[in-house]
């Protein structure tokens, strides 16, 4: 399945570059689905305080923020050729850089606290406040944007889609969340056994005193 | 009548894993509960749980009546001086005694005007407990209360906790130092025990 | 009762710790004057340029002036041990949150705000977009400091706080610089910017509401 990502794209039309396409959309599409994944899993971490979705909320960042990355870059690198730019403050640019940043933030808060549970939960408070936020931003942003500068080239005003390339660009979408359920399922269970490993062995330590 | 406070299987974990084994308390008007235990056990953390801090992982607790918590930390802004701290202490709660009272009653007289950051360590610890003073809260929790006392202040501490107890008040405090010179009949031990780790197949 | 009383007695005692700091709570004002004079030092005295620029510059001075005070927003509490306090017993929480963010917008916000008259003018922003200038600051503001009290409180115990603090701060008033400087833009070019300051207002009263509950909870989680 996963080969289907190299196989699939021999369709083109205007110019090799437009395959990038086939990253970038299913990237950007992913990455905001795995934040609605995010919310839900830190809103049951927060209520329950179940372990599992704790770690599996807290496994999604890093993933969303890599696909983040990928959107931002490939359509930097088919911003280039396209519209003879490596960034422009079009709307969607901007709000997927500040999806990423929220990311980071994250990341970055569940990664300060020693106890990682803790830090968790703390992080879990930040993906709430992040997922009222976003819709907002990504709205201000859109707005800012058709004020400031309408002459824009946006990215929805591309030529109707040739029916040739939907069938790729589906197979593209499909992967992508199966690679995000691998890819979460795969660091859930690291970060799992990662909790583990240190509470056996303070376990050993603590009968090897008794003895 | 119900206790002041009562709590049923209160359980921590910090770093994945509970701190004590679950504890009941229950704290009777007019009574003193002493927590004991090893370094580590988690005294510090059932006091702050008790007072309210802390949320716990599982277990109930009910405050009925008003709690005041002394910890490690005096609690106290360095900038203000003595009687500005116990000033603001007294407009949160139900007002207690008198400022200049309770600043006398923890061997502070004549010192209210001196930022609080000019005190001893020893000297902060009293304007703390000067909090217990100034405001009606029946309920004590006292973390290591005799810490940085001298002779005098620790029998001073025991003047304060008798009062209160006599007045229908509850304390419970954590110390390892010494215990409170409290009569007997009115003084319950917990001790601490160490939590279960659990251990993973 | 008791709620009210506890918050009042805060809000009092924060306001006499800023009167005896006084220098330290001054310094947004001097930072909103050091942008004002810098920028003209640094793009040139135009006129029709430093128009264009001035409201995204009062609103970033006012950012800043935010931003400073915020890693002392909570820690100084949480180290003397009076942040426990809050949480003790009581279940007011929330307004004690109000009442410490109140003063901070009073201290790092209203200043910017009375003296934004005077940056308008040194920066020859058109006297009709003033009057926007400052509700929009005046709407604005306090959402500044409600975001950076939730970006405070959830960094509170961390290492290496201030990084972190202004990576969360950044995503989260990106809305609010777009409406408020969108609405003195319109203003100035002689558009009604009621628009934009309804949107800012919404957004304020969103925070209002939402942001002390995350603050609450961010603060008891860091004082485990």
């Amino acid at each position: 399945m996963y080969l289907a990502l190299y196989v699939v794209p021999p369709d083109y039309q205007q110019g090799d570059s437009a395959r990038i396409l086939y990253i970038h959309v299913p990237a950007a599409w992913q990455a905001m689905f795995i934040y609605v994944v995010m919310t839900i899993l830190a809103a049951i971490a927060l209520v329950w305080r179940i372990r599992l979705t704790e770690i599996l909320a807290m496994s999604c960042a890093p993933i969303g923020a890599a696909l983040t990355l990928v959107c931002l870059a490939t359509g930097s690198l088919w911003g280039k050729p396209m519209w003879g730019t490596w960034w422009e403050w079009d709307a969607r640019l901007t709000s997927m850089l500040v999806l990423l940043f929220i990311y980071i933030g994250i990341m970055g808060l569940y990664a300060a606290f020693d106890d990682r549970r803790k830090g968790a939960r703390i992080a879990s408070v930040l993906v709430l406040a992040g997922a009222v936020n976003i819709p907002i931003i990504h709205f201000s942003v859109e707005w800012w944007n058709t004020l400031h500068q309408p002459a824009t080239i946006k990215l929805t005003g591309e030529s109707s889609m040739d029916p040739s390339m939907l069938p790729p660009l589906i197979w593209m979408v499909i992967s992508t969340k199966l690679f995000f359920g691998a890819a979460l399922l795969d660091r859930a269970r690291n970060e799992l056994l990662d909790q583990d490993r240190s509470k056996s062995w303070v376990a050993r330590k603590v009968l090897q005193a008794d003895q | 009548m119900s206790p002041l406070l009562e709590a049923r299987q209160l359980e921590f974990h910090r770093y994945g894993n509970p701190v004590f084994r679950p504890v009941d308390v229950a704290l009777e008007a007019g009574r003193a509960i002493v927590l004991t235990g090893p370094n580590g056990v988690g005294k510090t953390t059932l006091l702050r749980l008790l007072a309210g801090i802390l949320a716990p992982v599982s277990g109930t607790l009910r405050h009925n009546a008003r709690v005041a918590f002394v910890g490690h930390l005096p609690a106290v802004k360095g900038d203000l001086t003595c009687r500005e701290n116990l000033d603001y202490e007294r407009r949160v709660g139900p007002p207690g005694i008198a400022l200049a009272e309770a600043l006398a009653q923890v061997g502070l007289a004549g010192l209210g005007s001196r930022p609080s950051r000019a005190l001893s360590a020893g000297q902060k610890r009293r304007l703390g407990l000067a909090r217990l003073l100034v405001r009606k809260t029946p309920i004590w929790l006292l973390d290591e209360p005799y810490a940085s006392l001298d002779d005098a202040g620790c029998t001073g501490v025991d003047t304060l906790i008798n009062r209160h107890l006599a007045d229908g008040g509850g304390v419970v405090l954590a110390t390892h130092q010494r215990h409170p010179r409290v009569e007997p009949g009115l003084l319950d031990n917990i001790v601490l025990e160490v939590g279960v780790v659990e251990e993973s197949q | 009762m008791i709620g009210t009383g506890s918050a009042t007695a805060l809000f009092r005692r924060d306001m006499k710790l800023a009167f005896r700091r006084l220098g330290e709570s001054l310094l947004p004002l001097f930072f909103l004057f050091t942008v004002i004079v810098l920028i003209p030092l640094g793009v040139g005295p135009g006129p029709t340029l430093l128009a264009r620029m001035a409201p995204g510059m009062v609103w970033v001075a006012a950012l800043l002036a935010s931003l400073l005070a915020l890693e002392h927003l909570f820690r100084p509490d949480l180290e003397d041990g009076t942040l426990e306090q809050w949480f003790v017993g009581e279940h007011s929480v929330y307004r004690r949150v109000l009442a410490r963010l109140f003063s901070h917008w009073l201290i790092t916000g209203l200043p910017v705000i009375v003296f934004s008259p005077l940056a308008a003018e040194m920066l020859h922003l058109p006297r009709h977009a003033l009057g926007t200038l400052i509700v929009s600051l005046l709407i604005g503001t306090p959402a500044l400091s409600l975001l950076g009290g939730l970006a405070a409180a959830l960094t509170l115990s961390t290492r290496g706080a201030s990084v972190l603090l202004s990576i969360l701060i950044f995503p989260l008033i990106v809305p609010l610089v777009i409406f408020a400087t969108g609405a003195v833009s319109m203003a100035a070019d002689s558009l009604d910017p009621s628009a934009h300051l309804g949107l800012l207002a919404a957004f304020t009263i969103l925070s209002l509401t939402l942001a002390p509950i995350g603050i609450a909870a961010a603060l008891r989680m860091n004082l485990e």
